[in-house]
């Protein structure tokens, strides 16, 4: 039998018919990251250059004021309560929306999402509108002594409303692509619903749920406009980290501001650290799984 | 009649969609029925005075121009960082996927004063655009420019999936049949990816649309000029016209909602597009 061979030119021999040119791909390459370098790196890197420029005898200063502790105390606080309270919805609703067959269920994955597509000022604004002094509850929260906006309670709502998605969303598709045989087998076999829960599902979806839990804190920590909005900016008492940052670049104060601003571009950084070793872990579980 | 639910075995189906929706309905939903049922409260003409006098519309065409600006570039740049990241191998690239994600994660109001840093006569981009005769902080360029950091993940993160998930064989064939490399860019990869580059273009037009943190430092704030809608809002709260404040937020729920409905209408498409295939 006799071989065909093509005659290819060299530099055709060297190249893949699916593949650029090597100066096409290196361009390509260049542009890529001069963008994001410019759009990118170059800002965050500037956050810390800006901090630490009059000395870490300032920037200590900056982040040890009483001011600053109390902000960065109620944001914890604010995390602390939104995040958990988001992540049981997160579990309930993907329960009934991945485990059960339902009419309306795109429906209410879309109202899940919603708070993602609402402006974070209008956030805030309607809490002003259901609990504010002109508000619907206005007028019997003050005649109880309660104060919702411009106070604590109110920024934790606003926070919550924005985040509401993020754990759900997470476990939505997780759970879904997982179906129902494991936890059908627990049942028929004698477990409870919280045991099937607790046993079957939280083991599966427990990086899911963490990844979710992940974006749903930076989210918390970091909101501005909806909690702008709700605060009242009461220095020491309403102020959040990102709001302190404003006050503080608002007064020309500029070194302490990007000396606060760093810990929420820390967080940022641990945020997205976590995340992609969350995302590594999953893809050698599934390249375990595909050898199996 | 077709049954509400499917038969189960499973339990806590009630428990769960139940806490489900009365969760939403606390947060999410009558808080936004407030805004419609607060503006009822204003007859048809007040409503639309307020939402036509000239301060907002040019706010309106400032926040849909920066934003639109804003999501182009982040549609062009968007596609040539998915199409690096997942073609391509350099060093660096495995931090630089990771690092794509950072408008998401870092706060908004560290952005906004970061870029506005950057961008001032004296920082360090600043400084040589400014004898251009360039000024970015503090006029609409410096909104476009804050818009489009806060959306340059959606497209890289629509796009990037739909490109790793295209076959070889597909472009193996269009090379075989004679197609050089720009040819099959067109024909072949771009008709695939499209709908996810429409998806996450209106995912960073609507989130440009609402946003405020990152804008308000850059932006200079000067009503006509560089005021955008969501600031307004903000501005009319502090002068206690509640009425005006709610008008605005309702406008804003509107358009959020119908971007809501095109993105939708999108996914579905490409969803769709991907069975096919």
């Amino acid at each position: 039998m006799t071989t065909i061979t093509f005659p290819l030119s060299p530099e055709a021999q060297k190249q893949r018919a699916t593949q650029e040119p090597a100066w096409v791909r290196w361009s390509l390459i260049g542009v890529a990251l001069v963008f994001l370098t410019l759009f990118l790196f170059i800002p965050l890197i500037s956050v810390f250059y800006e901090a630490f420029k009059k000395g870490t005898d300032v920037y200590f200063a900056a982040i040890t004021d009483p001011d600053a502790v109390s902000a960065i105390k109620l944001t914890l606080t604010v995390a602390a309560i939104a995040v958990p309270l988001n992540l049981v919805f997160g579990v309930a609703a993907a329960w009934a929306i991945a485990k059960f067959e339902f009419r309306g269920k795109n429906l209410l994955i879309t109202l899940i999402d919603l708070p993602f597509s609402v402006s974070p000022v209008v956030s805030g604004l309607i809490y002003v509108l259901v609990f504010g002094l002109q508000g619907w509850l206005g007028p019997w929260l003050a005649e109880h002594d309660l104060q919702i906006i411009f106070a604590v309670p109110g920024i934790v709502l606003a926070t919550v409303f924005v985040t509401v998605p993020f754990i759900a969303r997470e476990l939505i598709p997780l759970m879904q692509a997982q179906g129902t045989e494991e936890e059908e087998a627990a049942v028929v076999l004698g477990a409870s619903g919280w045991q099937t829960f607790y046993q079957v599902t939280l083991p599966n979806i427990k990086w899911g749920l963490l990844y979710g839990s992940i974006l749903c804190n930076a989210r918390a920590m970091g909101e501005f406009g909806a909690v702008s909005v709700v605060s009242g900016h009461i220095r020491g008492s309403t102020n959040t980290m990102p709001l302190h940052v404003e006050i503080l670049y608002n007064e020309y104060n500029f070194a302490a501001a990007f000396a606060v601003a760093s810990l929420l571009a820390l967080l940022a950084l641990v945020t997205l650290a976590l995340k992609t070793l969350i995302e590594f872990r999953n893809k050698q579980h599934q390249k375990l799984r595909g050898h199996e | 009649m077709k049954t509400f639910k499917q038969y189960s075995i499973l339990p806590g189906f009630n428990l769960a969609l139940g806490f489900t929706l009365l969760y939403l309905s606390l947060i999410v939903l009558i808080p936004l029925s407030a805004a419609f049922i607060r503006t009822a409260e204003l007859s048809w003409s007040e409503f639309w005075t307020v939402v036509t006098t000239p301060r907002v519309v040019a706010s309106y065409r400032l926040t849909f121009g920066a934003s639109f600006a804003a999501a182009i570039v982040n549609a062009a740049f968007g596609l040539l960082v998915a199409w690096v990241l997942v073609r391509y191998h350099f060093p660096g690239k495995k931090l630089v996927d990771a690092l794509v994600d950072l408008p998401f994660a870092l706060p908004t109001a560290v952005a906004g004063i970061a870029l506005t840093a950057l961008y001032a006569g004296n920082g360090w981009i600043g400084q040589f655009l400014e004898p251009l005769g360039i000024k970015v902080a503090f006029t609409p360029i410096g909104i476009f420019v804050a818009l489009t950091f806060i959306g340059l993940p959606f497209v890289v993160r629509t796009v990037q999936p739909v490109l790793e998930d295209i076959e070889s064989e597909l472009e193996e064939a269009a090379a075989t049949l004679g197609a050089n490399r720009w040819q099959t860019f067109t024909r072949v990869i771009f008709p695939a990816i499209f709908p996810a580059l429409m998806t996450g273009f209106a995912l960073a037009f609507a989130r440009a649309i609402g946003e405020y943190g990152s804008v308000i430092f850059i932006a200079g704030n000067m009503p006509m000029i560089s005021e955008i809608t969501p600031l307004l809002i903000i501005t009319k709260l502090e002068q206690y016209d509640y009425a005006g404040a709610t008008a605005l937020s309702v406008v804003m729920l509107v358009i959020s909602f119908i971007l809501l409905l095109i993105i939708n209408l999108l996914q579905w498409w490409s969803r769709r597009r991907s069975i096919e295939s």
